[in-house]
């Protein structure tokens, strides 16, 4: 890649005042580095891998909404966690976790446990236990 | 209390803390050199590990060992430490900024706070140096950023300690004995020859031998998966090969840069030619993730489009191939 070669797309990055560096060859053939504002490739995967995480999370939510999961999948997907992060973070096993899926058995769930997973996401245990719509 | 700490900015995050870390104790070591003599550069497939539901893709080596290789390959002592107790851990931080001591810090992005939500994900082998602390505020030099940044005791202590897969655990490291004088010859030669052995393995999760089967999979994924996961993986490869800290081109032009350093040091001109089809291997790449790309932004589910880049893909490592094994004579 030639210096001036090097990509000034739009990004999210460019947002958040960020430019990374890039490594090009100058006019002589040495290499030197570069600010690149972003680039359109790789900001399509980036909003595909952003869209992809929006759709689990309404699916969690519906899920949820039908008495078919609890809203600790929700929160999970919410927080782009899967379910060994959620289970390192909280401190519990992962089969115990995803047993806490369940509405039935999520219900029945300890004050204590509850506020270990409220603490994980940072919300409230009532917000916990329900989802704003 | 301040390190007079100067902060450069670097495309990878631990080639970044290791250079700016070796030019504060008075050694001039560049990022591509960092990178070339700790053998960073790799391909590597792990179709049985998912992250972000997707299979594991990588264009360089596991955390940690860059620095490592490089250390010993110049003969630097790197003290690691990791904790089970944040309170510990920062006591340690603070007793070695009172000491005048800068320290590498191994950390989760997710928490980052001054990186933008959207890239914000469960990465935990993230890079910084910690070079001072002002009451409860933390002086941060983030080798990806452009100017050095501050994190509050308890943001900093969210970042040392997320978990995940390789969890920081307060992972904190630095230097504590030097050569006398920088031989970077041997070391350089040693760098090579490692990277040349791992892209010519004749094993099929690492080197060309990945590569090509990557291409294989790309073109069974379609029916197999369907077009959307597809989609996915091929995102998830573009993004490895591209996003933050890889300088383009999936690393390899930062090894380009490398060998042109070193074909000059070692007086060695066939590294100079070499790093010049390095440079046209690393466009190769870009243009693979521009076809990739338009896949995906297409959402086209035709066939055609998957088999020409899993050709190029197969290309690639064919070039590759001829390339480390040429690589490999040349020092």
């Amino acid at each position: 890649m030639k210096k001036s070669e090097v990509p000034q797309d739009e990004s999210k990055l460019e947002k958040a005042n960020i430019r990374e560096m890039c490594y090009a060859v100058d006019e002589n053939g040495e290499y030197t580095t570069e600010l690149s504002t972003g680039w359109d490739p790789k900001t399509i995967a980036l909003d595909n891998a952003i869209k992809q995480i929006e759709e689990r999370v309404a699916a969690a939510k519906r899920k949820v909404a039908q008495n078919e999961s609890s809203p600790l999948e929700y929160y999970m997907e919410l927080n782009k966690m899967d379910l060994p992060i959620l289970a390192s973070y909280v401190g519990i096993w992962k089969w115990r976790v995803k047993r806490h899926f369940k509405p039935s058995v999520f219900k029945k769930l300890s004050q204590k446990t509850l506020e270990k997973y409220a603490a994980v996401f940072d919300i409230t245990v009532d917000e916990l236990q329900t989802i704003k719509e | 209390m301040q390190i007079d700490f100067k902060h450069n900015q670097s495309a990878h995050c631990e080639n970044g803390v290791v250079s700016n870390l070796m030019k504060h104790n008075g050694f001039e070591v560049s990022e591509p050199m960092v990178f070339g003599i700790g053998s960073g550069l790799l391909f590597s497939y792990l179709p049985f590990i998912k992250v972000d539901h997707a299979p594991v893709f990588t264009y360089r080596v596991l955390p940690g060992l860059i620095f490592n290789r490089f250390a010993k390959r110049v003969g630097v002592k790197v003290k690691r430490e990791k904790f089970k107790n944040p309170k510990v851990a920062q006591e340690r931080l603070d007793e070695n900024l009172k000491k005048n001591n800068p320290v590498g810090l191994q950390v989760g992005v997710y928490n980052l706070i001054y990186f933008p939500d959207e890239y914000r994900f469960h990465f935990n082998a993230h890079n910084m140096v910690v070079y001072g602390k002002d009451k409860d505020t933390y002086l941060i030099s983030d080798p990806v950023m452009e100017h050095t940044t501050t994190l509050t005791t308890k943001q900093l202590e969210k970042v040392r300690f997320a978990k995940g897969a390789f969890a920081p655990k307060g992972h904190i490291y630095y230097p504590v004995a030097f050569p006398e004088k920088l031989q970077l010859e041997k070391a350089i030669v040693k760098g090579i020859k490692h990277t040349c052995r791992d892209m010519t393995a004749p094993v099929p999760i690492v080197g060309v031998k990945a590569m090509k089967w990557v291409a294989n999979n790309i073109r069974k994924w379609p029916k197999k998966l369907g077009a959307k996961h597809t989609n996915h993986y091929l995102g998830q490869i573009v993004r490895m090969q591209e996003e933050i800290g890889t300088g383009g081109g999936g690393f390899r032009y930062i090894y380009a840069a490398f060998l042109q350093e070193a074909g000059k040091l070692l007086n060695n001109d066939e590294l100079l030619v070499l790093s010049k089809q390095m440079t046209e291997i690393g466009d190769q790449w870009r243009d693979f993730a521009v076809d990739a790309s338009r896949i995906y932004k297409n959402r086209s589910a035709e066939n055609d489009g998957y088999n020409k880049i899993a050709d190029q893909l197969d290309n690639i490592a064919k070039r590759e191939e001829l390339f480390f094994k040429t690589l490999k004579k040349a020092v």
